[in-house]
């Protein structure tokens, strides 16, 4: 079985349109969509959730009122601010380490274990999907993203799947770490810009850092050919495989706008040009 | 003041909306808080005089001192610690896991022999500088590093009250965005119209009630797909500030790195009058919230 994460560092370069075209396209797999802040690839797959799942995740200092005598102690030891001057834990900086309950002289303080998100095994028409949805303004999302994606290799090794592929998030932090460690290849998904281009190297150094093979797609390539000549350049220099470039195509908004993959729309260039990187990539 | 510019969804076009509002505005102060991914110097092209190390203390175990107790293993809260015992005439170990520490202190605090010792360990650096008439600070994350507030907190650390402030936000709801948006009076949302572009929208939507900080939208590249950006934010009551259509123009001088007031001035102008309209908003009390 092999896992296949698509990433890209900036957003917004097409990684979930082209992880749904890879659902449609691929036989025996499971899809997961890792970017648990903002999930969007079920607007395309129209999961149909069969199993609904609490995750837990990290924990938030409560302070007892009655039995706090306002010494201090608590706000000068946390390194987060998590403490206000009036003794209220401020929600939005307590990073959940506990520290101030185990250092109170009068025990005035617990940790409660806050229920940070959701996470679901459904079916869609290409197939099993695992998403997840992250609380509002919560953390932990790397141990979310782990989570689903222990779920996602038990369905697939039981179903015998040969894939599972991966909607990643952007950026190059905990998210992202979790979604492509132990996975076998990383798509980067980029575009023809220079900060397209600039964010796509971090990625690939994130890549080599984990020792993980990272191969490249241009999205809307045609948009800026100058730049998508650099990226080429880029790729050739650093032994980066270039899978392909898919042009702009008024079809992906579309088939976006009606919550349909890519692939659905026979005469769409882009879709026949994704076609062309999976059939790469599943071998 | 401060305004910050954050999404829900990546690439709708925050750093097109801060760089051209400081551009816009005189004298303003840019903070790049994308230390994930930082972009706003490619357009900014600022110089950069000053480089600090950002640095979180992680602890160092003293195995001389260290008894193998396991309190530290059991206070850390991240699982960045685990303690070995010794058996049978072997000595134990301390396994400790730098990239999930998150700096907390607990360890060192309360170790009962005193055996751990805190050392710093380089996560990312901010630099600053100028562009022009704007002063310039920007964060960046190490590549392989899991943990970014503490970088944008540092580059936090340079705002200064009396000057307005423009924030560059990352994209997506979860604590990076948190720590970059707090404390902000105002937070611009940038959206595009699409399914994609209003779900992640409404997620930012609840992350800024939560925050109780007020908020208004810029439609980018407001004529593509559909018209239910539009509805959702006359229907919650959030004030649309801008809509920027989608041009090749306007495109191709972003993929080569120009700015949109330099490549187009009449959008100088627009910025000046929401950056008006902001200050207006917030008079009134009819900013999104």
């Amino acid at each position: 079985m092999k896992q296949i994460t698509v990433i890209s560092g900036k957003g917004g370069t097409g990684k979930t349109v082209i992880s749904g075209a890879f659902a449609a396209l691929a036989e025996k797999k499971v899809m997961v969509d890792c970017d648990v802040d903002a999930a969007d690839l079920h607007l395309l797959l129209h999961p149909e959730i069969k199993e609904r799942h609490e995750f837990k995740g990290g924990q938030l200092s409560v302070i007892d009122e009655v039995k706090c005598d306002k010494c201090g102690k608590c706000a000068a030891a946390c390194r987060f601010g998590g403490i206000s001057p009036v003794f209220k834990v401020e929600v939005f900086s307590c990073q959940g380490c506990g520290l101030c309950s185990r250092i109170c002289p009068r025990g005035a303080i617990r940790m409660k274990e806050k229920i940070a998100g959701e996470w679901f095994v459904s079916d869609t028409a290409y197939g099993v999907l695992v998403h997840a949805r992250l609380g509002i303004a919560e953390d932990n999302s790397g141990r979310l993203v782990s989570r689903i994606r222990q779920a996602a290799e038990k369905i697939a090794a039981a179903g015998g799947a040969d894939y599972i592929i991966i909607d990643g998030p952007p950026g190059i932090g905990c998210p992202v770490i979790a979604s492509l460690a132990g996975t076998d290849l990383i798509l980067v998904v980029t575009e023809p810009t220079l900060s397209g281009l600039h964010d796509a190297a971090r990625v690939i150094e994130l890549a080599a850092h984990f020792k993980i093979p990272a191969a490249l797609v241009v999205n809307k390539y045609d948009l800026n050919p100058g730049v998508t000549e650099k990226i080429e350049a880029f790729c050739l220099a650093r032994n980066i495989p270039l899978t392909g470039k898919v042009p702009f195509d008024k079809t992906v908004v579309r088939a976006v706008v009606e919550g349909k993959v890519v692939t659905e729309y026979p005469g769409s260039p882009a879709a026949g040009e994704i076609r062309k990187i999976w059939d790469l990539l599943k071998d | 003041m401060i305004i910050s510019v954050a999404s829900g969804k990546g690439g709708t076009g925050k750093t097109t909306v801060a760089v051209n509002l400081a551009l816009a505005l005189k004298d303003a102060r840019f903070f790049d808080c994308d230390v994930e991914e930082p972009n706003a110097h490619i357009f900014l092209k600022p110089r950069l005089n000053r480089q600090e190390k950002v640095f979180i203390p992680v602890p160092e175990i003293d195995t001389a001192k260290c008894s193998f107790c396991g309190k530290c293993g059991e206070v850390c809260a991240y699982h960045a610690l685990a303690v070995i015992k010794g058996e049978g005439g072997h000595q134990g170990e301390v396994l400790v896991f730098p990239h999930l520490c998150h700096g907390c202190g607990a360890c060192s605090m309360l170790c009962p022999q005193g055996a751990i010792r805190e050392v710093n360990k380089e996560i990312g650096t901010v630099e600053s500088g100028s562009a022009g008439e704007i002063s310039f600070v920007s964060g960046r994350l190490n590549v392989g590093e899991a943990v970014s507030p503490p970088v944008i907190r540092r580059v936090k650390e340079y705002l200064e009250p009396s000057k307005t402030a423009v924030i560059d936000a990352p994209p997506g709801t979860s604590c990076p965005v948190i720590c970059a948006v707090k404390g902000s009076d105002f937070c611009i949302l940038v959206t595009e119209p699409t399914p994609f572009g209003l779900h992640d929208l409404s997620l930012a939507v609840e992350v800024l009630r939560k925050m109780e900080i007020p908020f208004g939208v810029v439609i980018n590249r407001s004529d593509i797909g559909d018209g239910k950006v539009e509805d959702y934010c006359a229907k919650e009551n959030i004030p649309v500030l801008m809509r920027i259509p989608f041009s090749r123009e306007i495109a191709e001088a972003y993929a080569r790195g120009i700015s949109l007031i330099s490549a187009f001035p009449d959008f100088k102008g627009k910025f000046i009058e929401m950056r008006a309209r902001i200050g207006t908003l917030l008079e009134s009390g009819k900013a999104g919230r």
